[in-house]
């Protein structure tokens, strides 16, 4: 019996572990196999890999991940070239998917599977065996209790067996006068239950990691998507991942209507957003209608679609130096600031006899800063302006090379300048700016919202929730429940009444056990009298 | 009545509140003073030798200390829990006064979750209270809950307001709360593990050389240590529930359970360190000042998690609300 310290959450505290050879040396490759499979599971090898893994986690918070947020991780490229060819090399923009990473929670799960089978097996055992004996003095016992009654010793231990029966302990009666009772297995089970779950997260989480999917796209009012891997924007899409699997559901975005706070400091912070979408489950399916809010996904088919950004896509008309209109639609732009002061480009390659290309500032409520120029002052589209400049070339895209919807390569352009200065115009709503030298005009027509959408298919996260909720129930258990033995023991005296003796060991830390064994006398004291 | 008269009520009542733990810690500080020396809490002597079952925390008080209990400290001590649960009563009314002029759970910004956390702490230590003899732990606990108050109201001060889409969901009642709980529990077991450690090096030297101090007014290292392991304990599963309650929340507003956020990632490394802990008091050699020492770091990384995240590292979790 361990002594009350002993936490029984620690797996290798296991019955019938031998301290590990102090060294591997001259064991042989058998031996050394082994030493090396001790060492692995022994509780300070766990120890410290947990906290190998703790400190490996930190780096995946402070420095920008590429999985989290491609572009803050672009931005710190930039800012740092010398240092991030390093980062580079050490995953360290994706340290949850690093090999060392791997690397140590493999050895963790490696050892602790190392711990749970050969528990398991002992704890199956024990479950299975018979309570130990009673120690031959009672009274030796730290909890213990004595009286003497003048019934005889059977009758006593009888009573004794029904009523811890009562208490839900596993009774065995010795031939010796004595009956032996041990209660709360259920720790152990539960430590094992909550170690096993464990496992089986790693398991659930690679599963959605390998046939899992994706997606997200963006979607101004008006436009559609269908469900297949080409429409959407980014995609992520584990290695086993097929795409058949795909519902082939197609969505339309028919209107977003978002509401802002419009009074006090948090004057602007967003308070609803609430798209209504209509979609067509299957291509012969019916066409249905739908609403998308933020913590509320639509789901079709068992497939979530997420609402996650917004913002405005500015709609415009470009005509080149023929008068022919070579461009005319929505361009969804990016918002910046929390006033949605937003940026984008308009990239014109059919124009001629140049190709035209626009950079853009979109405000919604625009308003003239006397230093800062035009700025927007709210989130809504309450006076909205679209801030212009032009450049005439070659916008690069035949070059093969992949180019940012959101940002013009001016490298083959020219900007477009007004008597020495670059043409820049601030455009209401249906104003047209004209460019000289009858290279063409863009009119901006008006507004539309965008909304980024997600969606995503994960195959294994029932099973990580279930293999979470499995874990958290064994946990309690493994920490809860007392693991206890208690034993009575009736010996005739020479007076011909009959000692009784009742003691309790508790293998865990934890209270009561005194008030459990004084329960029990006193449950027996009320029997015999 | 108004929202924002009901919002300055409540900010008013915090401010009764926090005077009134404020003369609660003197108190509390007072009576550590100006106690005897003898120790509260010692294990009652009936199951000696330690591998029993002892019920530590409410002894069969040796003559001395009953008469101890009648004099001055006794009395101090008695108008400082007094004081607390008046605290408490206030600092619960200004959150519910604040919830009711916002219409909703008050814990959407970091100002309202320091409120409502701090109000957690105070809400563990009476229960614990009305349970053991804990009162050694006042001053452990109105130290931090008075300092999370004075940040609160003024660098994290928000205004009452409606939530952020965001945050509308029923599992903002529960992610939270849960979050709330446990580092309510936590934070008791920080204060415990320190006073372990202190103790713990006190009691290196033999008694009659000790000189004297406040600590002799705690109890035993040994005692601590098991007060401080069975907080952990406790709060551990609470926390594991609010990490999981958190993962089907993302889920249902992100479309992934775990997306490693900094929020997310800090909050796994807590568990984590946590986890430590749990299995370190299981070790050879790590049992005792070492696994102490890893039950501060896991309550220094969600102290990181609540202050440093929140405000300066991007991410999904960006509700602080400080300017």
């Amino acid at each position: 019996m361990v002594d009350s310290d002993v936490v029984h959450t620690a797996m290798s505290t296991a019955p019938g572990e031998v301290e590990p050879p102090s060294g591997p040396g001259a064991l042989g490759p058998r031996g050394m196999g082994r030493w090396a499979w001790r060492q692995l599971t022994s509780m300070r090898t766990a120890l410290l890999l947990l906290l190998l893994l703790t400190v490996a986690a930190v780096p995946g918070s402070l420095v920008p991940q590429s999985a989290v947020d491609p572009v803050r991780v672009a931005e710190f490229t930039a800012q740092h070239p010398t240092l991030s060819p390093w980062y580079e090399r050490l995953s360290l923009f994706n340290v949850f998917a690093a090999p060392w990473f791997a690397a140590i929670y493999l050895l963790l799960f490696l050892s602790l599977a190392g711990c749970v089978l050969p528990r398991s097996r002992a704890h199956w055992a024990a479950s299975r065996a018979r309570p130990p004996a009673a120690p031959r003095y009672l009274e030796r016992l730290p909890v213990h209790e004595g009286w003497t009654v003048d019934v005889s010793p059977r009758e006593v231990l009888d009573a004794a067996r029904l009523a811890l029966r009562r208490r839900r302990f596993r009774v065995d009666v010795g031939s010796d006068g004595s009956v032996a009772a041990e209660k709360g297995y259920l720790r152990e089970t539960g430590n094992l239950l909550f170690h096993a779950a464990l496992l089986f997260l790693l398991v659930a989480v690679a599963v959605g990691n390998l046939f899992g999917f994706q997606g997200s796209v963006l979607v101004a009012e008006g436009g559609s998507f269908s469900n297949t891997v080409s429409a959407y924007d980014t995609v992520r899409q584990g290695a086993a991942f097929r795409s058949g699997s795909l519902v082939p559901f197609t969505l339309t975005l028919d209107d977003l209507s978002v509401r802002y706070e419009q009074k006090g400091v948090q004057r602007g912070a967003p308070r609803d957003f609430k798209a209504a979408v209509s979609f067509t489950a299957s291509p012969d399916a019916s066409p249905k209608g739908g609403e998308l809010r933020v913590n509320h996904p639509l789901v079709i088919d068992g497939t979530k679609i997420f609402l996650l950004g917004n913002g405005y896509a500015p709609v415009f008309t470009v005509r080149d130096g023929t008068g022919e209109v070579v461009f005319s639609g929505p361009v969804p732009f990016l918002p910046r600031d929390g006033n949605n002061t937003s940026v984008g480009v308009v990239k014109v390659p059919g124009a001629k006899p140049k190709q035209l290309g626009f950079q853009g500032l979109f405000l919604p409520t625009a308003v003239l800063d006397p230093q800062r120029g035009p700025i927007s002052v709210f989130p809504d589209d309450a006076l909205p302006r679209a801030v212009i400049t032009a450049w005439v070339g070659d916008l690069g895209l035949d070059s093969g090379a992949a180019q940012s919807v959101y940002r013009l390569d001016t490298t083959g352009m020219t900007q477009v300048m007004n008597s020495g200065r670059p043409l820049a115009q601030s455009l209401a709503r249906g104003a047209t700016m004209t460019l000289p030298d009858g290279a063409g005009s863009i009119t901006f027509d008006g507004v539309r919202r965008w909304t980024s959408l997600k969606v995503s298919h994960d195959p294994g996260k029932q099973w990580a929730l279930l293999s979470a909720s499995a874990a958290l129930i064994g946990l309690m258990l493994s920490l809860f429940v007392r693991r206890r033995r208690v034993w009575v023991r009736a010996t005739a005296g020479d007076d011909g009444r009959t000692l009784v003796r009742v003691a309790g060991l508790a293998r865990a830390e934890g209270e009561g056990l005194a008030d459990e064994v004084a329960e029990i006398a006193t449950a027996l004291r009320a029997k015999e009298d | 009545m108004a929202s924002e008269s009901v919002a300055q009520i409540s900010n008013n009542l915090l401010y009764c509140a926090m005077a009134v733990y404020a003369v609660a810690m003197y108190c509390y500080a007072a009576e550590l003073a100006f106690g005897s020396r003898l120790r509260r809490g010692e294990p009652a002597l009936v199951t000696a030798n330690g591998a029993g079952d002892t019920s530590y925390d409410e002894p069969a008080a040796p003559v001395e200390e009953r008469e101890d209990r009648t004099g001055k400290a006794e009395r101090l001590g008695r108008i400082a829990v007094s004081l607390t649960a008046l605290a408490f009563g206030l600092h619960l009314a200004s959150v519910i006064a604040r919830g009711i002029s916002a219409g909703r759970p008050p814990w959407g910004n970091m100002f309202e979750f320091s409120v409502t956390g701090s109000l957690a702490v105070t809400g563990v230590y009476l229960v614990l209270l009305a349970r053991r003899d804990v009162r050694y732990l006042g001053i452990f606990v109105m130290l931090p809950v008075l300092l999370t108050l004075g940040l609160a109201v003024t660098v994290l001060y928000t205004e009452s307001t409606q939530l952020v889409p965001a945050l509308k969901s029923v599992w903002l009642v529960i992610h939270v709360t849960a979050a709330m709980i446990a580092s309510g529990i936590l934070t008791i077991g920080f204060a415990q593990t320190i006073c372990y450690l202190v103790q713990e090096r006190r009691e290196r030297t033999p008694a009659e050389q000790r000189s004297p101090s406040f600590m002799d007014r705690l109890p035993s290292a040994a005692v601590l240590d098991r007060s401080a392991y069975r907080m952990h304990a406790f709060a551990f599963p609470i926390w594991t529930f609010a990490v999981i309650a958190g993962a089907i929340w993302a889920e249902n507003a992100w479309g992934r359970y775990w997306g490693w956020d900094p929020k997310e990632t800090w909050a796994f490394i807590t568990w984590m360190v946590y986890a430590c802990y749990l299995h370190a008091r299981a070790t050879a050699g790590w049992r005792g000042r070492k696994a102490a020492y890893v039950a501060l770091l896991g309550y220094s990384t969600f102290l990181f998690n609540y202050l440093v995240v929140n405000i300066w590292l991007v991410g999904f979790h960006s509700y602080a609300g400080v300017n």
